[in-house]
């Protein structure tokens, strides 16, 4: 699981091609159009900044089945779900996304695979192709081998390459996500021109966001403020050139902003997310707020999920807003923040998320970013994404690593 | 001679005689929830207002901008001076990328 879909940049990149003359201003409000299936949390690769909850490993035994998986697509294309993101884990690890495809077509769904490209052969493509999966997204990790297979912890480097052939060769648009940190941060310009090379159509420059394994690893994995100056810097000067046709996307990182991101275009809005268990979940990380209680399809629709659960009602609206939110004047831009991080960081789900130069809390993302400059903290060795380590952080046994969070990530 | 445009008023680079088509990777359609059309492609998608749905509707990979604007007008006789919004409509798809030459 890539950081494609965090955040600002899936679901407000539609926002923005929204809101041009001619096109309607306004997207309608709560109809889930984009239905982010994360079919599986097993992965073959064990990246340092996955957002996948430290504790996965509690769902690896219960994924829903292909019946419920094309149940789930039916009832959520009934609610308005247009864009549908086949996720995991790596997805490409349950051996039915043949049968999910040709039924997301079936439905009218506009369907993206999130992969890492392992698995994916010549047999699978094809059949993805002849069922009417419409793109790929192929995550990349750095122009150098050694940084690739260093933060994802496998041998990927030459495979990811084959794949981005092989994407290309059946007339897939090329896709490719790259979560940004320290590691590859400095090689942007690089990773441009490589991407440019494979002949990507779309590139997403994803900062890291502080959540699950990369909340863990926020001392090991967070760069500099000149490094994201720098790389924004880069990426605009790219964009710029018009030789260059690929589209780039460049997701800001909100520890080095004053102003929290819009999260998923507000709570309930326009996402809906089915985990590989079946809880519904109105962003990536929210099992890790108190009180709260999701949804699960096999227990009742995906429409009581998204019009009437308590939990997709919970942060709707501004009415549970606290103060200094509550009074904003800038509180339509971004609905007070995340709520996960707010809780994660400050221990009050409903305070204004800690990003913001407002927060009362402020202070724990200026220490964070200290942290991460503090060579002890930020030599401690960092915890991969992995079965052992996530069954190891469920006994406990990495709570100095967590300690501080009010949550396990 | 000259190359006539539709609406000789409006300054733009899109002639009667082009062909434009849906750009690659693009999908158009009718969405029952949304009661609009919508282009979807990778990452993204924008809902259209009625008018320009009916505009990229007609585009088939045959028909010329100015099968289109007379399309539109024996539709919608009603709508007056609807040249403009075709052209911007064509503008800016192209613009933004849904929209391809053929």
């Amino acid at each position: 699981m890539t950081q494609a879909s965090l955040g600002k940049s899936v679901v407000q990149k539609e926002i923005h091609a929204a809101q041009n003359n001619g096109v309607a201003a306004n997207i309608t409000h709560t109809q889930p159009l984009w239905l982010l299936a994360e079919v599986t949390y097993r992965c073959p690769l064990h990246c340092a900044f996955c957002y996948n909850p430290t504790d996965y490993d509690k769902h690896t035994q219960n994924e829903l089945t292909t019946e419920q998986w094309i149940d789930a697509l039916r009832d959520a294309r009934k609610l308005g779900a247009i864009q549908l993101g086949i996720s995991g884990g790596e997805p490409l690890l349950r051996d039915d996304i043949e049968d999910i495809v040709i039924e997301a077509k079936r439905l009218g769904y506009y369907s993206n695979l999130i992969t890492s490209g392992v698995g994916l052969t010549e047999k699978r493509i094809k059949a993805f192709k002849d069922g009417g999966l419409d793109h790929i997204q192929l995550s990349m990790h750095d122009i150098t081998e050694e940084i690739n297979n260093f933060i994802t912890n496998t041998k990927t480097f030459e495979l990811k390459k084959k794949v981005a052939a092989m994407i290309k060769d059946h007339g897939y648009p090329m896709v490719l996500n790259v979560v940004m940190h320290r590691y590859n941060i400095g090689h942007i310009k690089e990773i441009l021109e490589m991407a440019e090379a494979l002949g990507a159509d779309y590139i997403e420059l994803a900062n890291t966001q502080y959540y699950g394994w990369s909340l863990v690893n926020r001392n090991q994995l967070m760069p500099l403020k000149e490094q994201v100056d720098h790389a924004e810097a880069v990426t605009n000067a790219f964009r710029a050139d018009p030789n260059n046709k690929m589209k780039v996307f460049f997701v800001v990182p909100d520890y080095f902003s004053d102003r929290p991101k819009k999260c998923m275009n507000g709570w309930g809005e326009v996402f809906m997310i089915v985990t590989a268990n079946g809880d519904v979940l109105p962003c990536h990380s929210a099992r890790v707020l108190p009180n709260m209680q999701f949804p699960n399809v096999r227990e009742k629709g995906l429409e009581w999920a998204w019009k009437d659960s308590p939990a997709f009602n919970k942060y709707r609206g501004d009415s549970w807003m606290k103060e200094p939110c509550r009074s904003c004047s800038e509180k339509e831009n971004d609905l007070g923040g995340c709520r996960c991080q707010a809780f994660l960081l400050s221990g009050d789900a409903e305070t204004a998320d800690p990003v913001c130069s407002k927060s009362p809390h402020h202070h724990l993302i200026e220490k964070a970013i200290e942290d991460s400059k503090n060579p002890v903290l930020s030599a401690q060795p960092i915890v991969f994404r992995n079965d052992k380590n996530s069954k190891k952080i469920i006994a406990g046994e990495f709570n100095d690593r967590v300690d501080e969070f009010h949550a396990l990530p | 001679m000259e190359q006539m445009q539709i609406n000789p008023s409006v300054s733009s680079s899109i002639l009667n005689e082009d062909v434009y088509g849906l750009a690659f990777h693009h999908r158009f359609q009718w969405e029952e929830a949304q009661q609009s059309y919508v282009i979807l492609f990778p990452e993204g998608m924008v809902k259209l207002h009625g008018g320009a749905g009916e505009v990229i509707k007609r585009l088939d990979g045959k028909v010329t901008v100015a099968d289109v604007t007379a399309d539109l007008k024996l539709t919608f006789p009603d709508a007056v001076g609807i040249e403009a919004d075709i052209i911007g409509m064509f503008e800016l798809g192209l613009s933004k990328g849904w929209l391809r030459k053929i």
